[in-house]
């Protein structure tokens, strides 16, 4: 397998304590990484964009992986999702909705919108680090990402 | 219908028309006790028929509708591209998970597939130990952490 650059993960939260425990997860699991931080739909479709202030793509580079939450202010995961994959045809982006709900229909809604995959946000620090683990397993040392 | 999980075992439907590597990945998960119940067929015909539950895969519980599917990109008769523009095209099944399962590492097969709306894009590995390697984390991302979607 080649060997990858750092890779930069985008995490679309609005919830500072949750943001706090993912960067400390990152770090413990010495991932690397770069990590990203919007903190709601509209950051992030600006994010993605390229809009200001995310328009030095030196700095704010488009990322590999989207984790995004559903219940954000001004836009959701929901609006996020279909603008991203409908309105801004951004179908190669893998987006993993990172949520507290556990109810079939947002699951079911949000893979109809093109959601990649649906993680149900660990309620345990030992959780997390799991997650962290597997999410970086599985992403950035297994998949094939597109140009 | 609901994707089956039959104890902890959730089904996953492998669409290759190479045999030798489908009986590599079902050994290594006999061998690691990852718990997924693989069904297998040999192109992307088959694959279809499977999915829709035609004959011969009518019986939902001999054949499961799958949780996941680990498809192949060249098959005979249709190719995984040609399945993933189905599936993605019909209500019913189009919410359901495609990993690629492919030798190919070419840049334009990867964007064609992420295109057509695979989830995600893993190569065959060249040795047992990777293949190992690459179920368990599979198995951990789809299976421990995901949530599938209700199928229809």
């Amino acid at each position: 397998m080649d060997m990858k650059m750092p890779e930069q993960i985008l995490l679309a939260k609005d919830n500072e304590d949750y943001i706090l425990l993912f960067k400390r997860a990152l770090q413990s699991a010495r991932i690397d990484a770069g990590l990203q931080i919007v903190r709601d739909g509209q950051e992030a479709v600006d994010y993605l964009t390229g809009a200001a202030p995310y328009t030095d793509r030196t700095k704010h580079p488009f990322p590999k992986l989207l984790l995004l939450d559903l219940k954000m202010p001004r836009m959701d995961g929901f609006q996020v999702l279909s603008a991203i994959r409908q309105r801004l045809g951004f179908t190669r982006l893998p987006v993993i909705v990172l949520t507290h709900s556990d109810n079939p229909a947002d699951i079911r809604r949000a893979y109809e919108l093109g959601a990649t995959s649906y993680f149900r946000k660990p309620d345990s620090l030992a959780g997390l680090d799991e997650m962290i683990h597997v999410l970086h397993a599985y992403w950035l040392k297994f998949n094939h990402f597109p140009e | 219908m609901m994707p089956a999980k039959l104890g902890n075992s959730v089904s996953i439907l492998i669409a290759d028309d190479d045999t030798q590597d489908t009986m590599l990945v079902r050994l290594a998960v006999e061998r690691a006790d990852l718990g997924l119940r693989l069904e297998t067929v040999k192109d992307g015909e088959e694959a279809i028929d499977y999915l829709l539950g035609r004959s011969p895969y009518a019986d939902r519980q001999a054949h499961p509708f799958p949780s996941l599917m680990l498809l192949d990109l060249k098959m005979p008769r249709l190719s995984g591209f040609d399945v993933l523009d189905f599936v993605r095209g019909q209500p019913g099944l189009r919410r359901l998970p495609i990993v690629i399962f492919s030798s190919s590492d070419d840049p334009r097969d990867i964007q064609r597939a992420y295109d057509s709306g695979a989830n995600s894009y893993l190569c065959k590995p060249h040795s047992n130990g990777d293949l190992a390697d690459l179920l368990k984390a599979l198995q951990d991302y789809w299976c421990k952490f995901n949530h599938f979607p209700p199928c229809q």
